[in-house]
């Protein structure tokens, strides 16, 4: 189908409502770029699931990093989505940067290889939050500390696997019937790794690249698909039915599986990894920050997360919680569901 | 302002830099001048002069493109060239850290003193003073320049039915300064330049300019919402006419930055009467620094303020101010 065609046959659609949920930040991102709710017809909903790993993160990791962050002789070094995030009092690295403490910003972790050996004295901590496309990039980090021998660098992690949290969304009951299924991720995972949800529940995945045609592509196929247990590859030209097994096993060699716990969601099963016992000396403390509290209790990220809410059905959205005053994570990073509904004035159903 | 120590963020041009304006300083140094949020502020005198200011912290002091001299002159010039004036003098005082290496002063200075002629101006006064430090060096200036008979030119005049220019790539300067900082290796180069050039062609072409605006931090985006705030219109632009460099794109696509959000420091939005449209791009795209120029939208109707774009697959989005820092995101 060419563009036109989709585009006519997704608005003019009057069958069923369904509930589409995207569990990218970078497709929520696309979504708004390409003004994709618009071309719909107002049976297909687009729902904005826990897709963006600063969102994701409980605050007792936040407070660990603060705590760490304070340290006289530490240095955090994180991406940049990561700095606004508030932990369970109001304080983020922004603000702890105001206060003193040491805190860089870089695009990929390997940078603070150079940073570590130009300053031996200092710990440096990375602040390693992701999913499946960023845990490689740990691996690959740790196996170039142990070759080059660098002794002060430590990951304090927060990484989750993406399969297990929608497994337990529908297990727990959220109203979806279809997911796009996240690009990047997939390229390290491979697409089988969705059949067994897709067949349990009966509903199809997508796998979709960040293009507006592409994911009106995607979009077109899970209509099409509507109630069938179908694993559908929109996004071939990178992902692949086996996904990218060399960095599976280098991930495998540093981290185990464990339970993972999602800011708003709690503890889902075997949805984490973390550094395996041998590897212990590169972790900062990242076992037990399990806890996660919220610091405004009227926050409603969690329902947003599991597409239970809108962002702009939340009480706080646009009235205390904005970009500039984030009252839960989903309105810090640029891909959160709510900084991306509110600085593009989302108001979809 | 929810903060109380001033963090990154309120130097981002976006809405935490207006939040900090608002409630720091306009509640202060309010006045009906100040209040029109212009580039420069145009005062009754011997005819119309115009006068701004600006200070220039940009680090490193130097990068592929240009320097912290030249980017003082470009700034101040155009943000005097954005009400319709010509520029003519220039102050500037200098805030240099101690360890500061003098040959990197000396090529400053005369960076700014080989751009001040190349955009026409004198440095009339100048100050330095010297503060611990780690060796940096800032620069403050102030600018004044002489608006001519009947020339009006400000954010409020865009009218229903203008159409909307921009005069080259968005996003070089600011792609530039970033991956400095962050130590990425690319070639792509500050854009920074004084637009003397381009507007006065412009406005002694006869071409009907309702309004200029320097896209500097904050980016287009933020820029056009400001305008469609302060002319109450609704501006409706296109994702695909905004000209981006290819090397630009790639940059941005990397580090998940939008070109719309990014700053420029030699680049403006002009927009016009529909029927000068043709006739001011060819002027812009003749002038020095213009070849790039383009047309990217218009002025649809009355409104609160609102910015639209058409996306690339047909849909629509609404803009909005420049929310954070515009920070790289994490995957």
């Amino acid at each position: 189908m060419n563009l036109t065609e989709m585009k006519n046959d997704l608005s003019s659609y009057d069958g069923e409502d369904i509930r589409i949920m995207e569990v990218c930040g970078s497709h929520t991102a696309a979504i708004a770029k390409y003004g994709i709710p618009g071309i719909l017809s107002p049976r297909i909903h687009l729902l904005s699931g826990p897709g963006c790993p600063v969102c994701v993160t409980p605050s007792s990791y936040v407070d660990r990093l603060l705590d760490l962050a304070m340290e006289e002789g530490n240095c955090i070094v994180t991406f940049g989505d990561l700095l606004r995030v508030p932990g369970s009092t109001k304080r983020s690295l922004s603000t702890a940067r105001g206060e003193g403490a040491r805190v860089e910003m870089v695009y990929s972790p390997m940078d603070i290889l150079s940073l570590a050996e130009k300053e031996k004295d200092t710990t440096f901590i990375f602040a390693a939050v992701g999913f499946e496309t960023t845990t490689p990039v740990y691996a690959m980090l740790l196996q170039e500390l142990e070759r080059l021998d660098i002794r002060n660098v430590k990951l304090l992690t927060a990484i989750k696997t993406m399969p297990e949290v929608i497994h337990y969304l529908m297990a727990s009951g959220a109203p979806i019937d279809a997911f796009l299924a996240p690009g990047h991720v997939s390229v390290i995972t491979g697409t089988k790794i969705y059949e067994p949800i897709a067949e349990e529940f009966q509903i199809p995945f997508s796998v979709a690249g960040f293009g507006g045609q592409e994911l009106l592509a995607a979009i077109c196929g899970i209509v099409q698909s509507r109630g069938k247990g179908r694993v559908l590859n929109f996004y071939p030209s990178v992902v692949r039915e086996e996904g990218n097994p060399k960095a599976r096993a280098l991930i495998d060699k540093y981290f185990e599986v464990c339970d993972g716990a999602w800011r708003g969601i709690g503890q889902v099963a075997g949805s984490g990894k973390i550094l395996r016992k041998e590897y212990e000396r590169f972790d900062a403390g990242s076992r037990g920050l399990d806890a996660d509290h919220k610091a405004n209790p009227a926050c409603s990220c969690d329902r947003v997360l599991m597409g239970k809410m809108r962002p702009y059905e939340c009480p706080l959205y646009g009235k205390v919680c904005t970009p500039l005053s984030p009252q839960g994570a989903c309105m810090v990073s640029t891909e959160g569901s709510c900084f991306s509904y509110f600085s593009n004035h989302r108001q979809d159903k | 302002m929810t903060e109380d120590k001033i963090l990154m963020v309120h130097g981002s041009g976006g809405s935490a830099t207006g939040q900090l304006i608002d409630t720091i300083f306009d509640k202060e140094f309010s006045n009906e001048t100040l209040d029109e949020m212009e580039d420069a502020a145009v005062l009754e005198g011997a005819g119309k002069i115009a006068m701004t200011t600006d200070s220039f912290v940009v680090t490193p002091s130097e990068f592929p493109g240009g320097d912290i001299g030249r980017l003082c002159i470009c700034g101040t010039v155009n943000d005097l060239l954005m009400r319709g004036a010509v520029p003519k003098y220039i102050t500037c005082g200098f805030i240099l850290e101690e360890g500061l290496s003098v040959d990197l002063l000396k090529r400053v200075v005369h960076s700014m003193a080989e751009t001040a002629r190349e955009a026409k101006v004198t440095i009339v006064a100048g100050d330095t003073k010297v503060v611990n430090g780690h060796g940096e060096l800032y620069i403050n200036t102030a600018g004044l320049g002489f608006v001519p008979e009947g020339v009006d030119i400000c954010g409020k005049n865009a009218r229903v039915g203008d159409q909307i220019l921009v005069s080259g790539t968005m996003g070089d300067h600011h792609a530039t300064i970033l991956s400095q900082r962050m130590e990425i290796e690319t070639d792509i180069e500050s854009d920074n330049a004084p637009l003397n050039d381009m507007v006065e062609k412009l406005l002694s072409s006869g071409v009907r300019v309702h309004t200029l605006r320097d896209i500097t931090r904050g980016g287009i985006g933020t820029v056009l919402k400001e305008l469609s705030l302060s002319s109450k219109k609704t501006f409706l632009i296109e994702d695909d006419k905004i000209p981006v460099s290819p090397k630009t794109r790639d940059f941005c696509g990397l580090l998940g930055l939008d070109p719309l959000y990014m700053g420029n420091e030699g680049k403006m939005v002009v927009i016009v009467e529909k029927e000068d449209c043709e006739k001011a791009l060819e002027i812009l795209r003749s002038s020095k620094y213009g070849e790039n120029a383009a047309w990217i939208g218009e002025v649809t109707e009355d409104s609160d303020g609102k910015l639209l774009a058409k996306t690339s697959i047909g849909g629509l989005r609404e803009l909005d101010v420049l929310q954070g820092e515009g920070l790289p995101r994490i995957c």
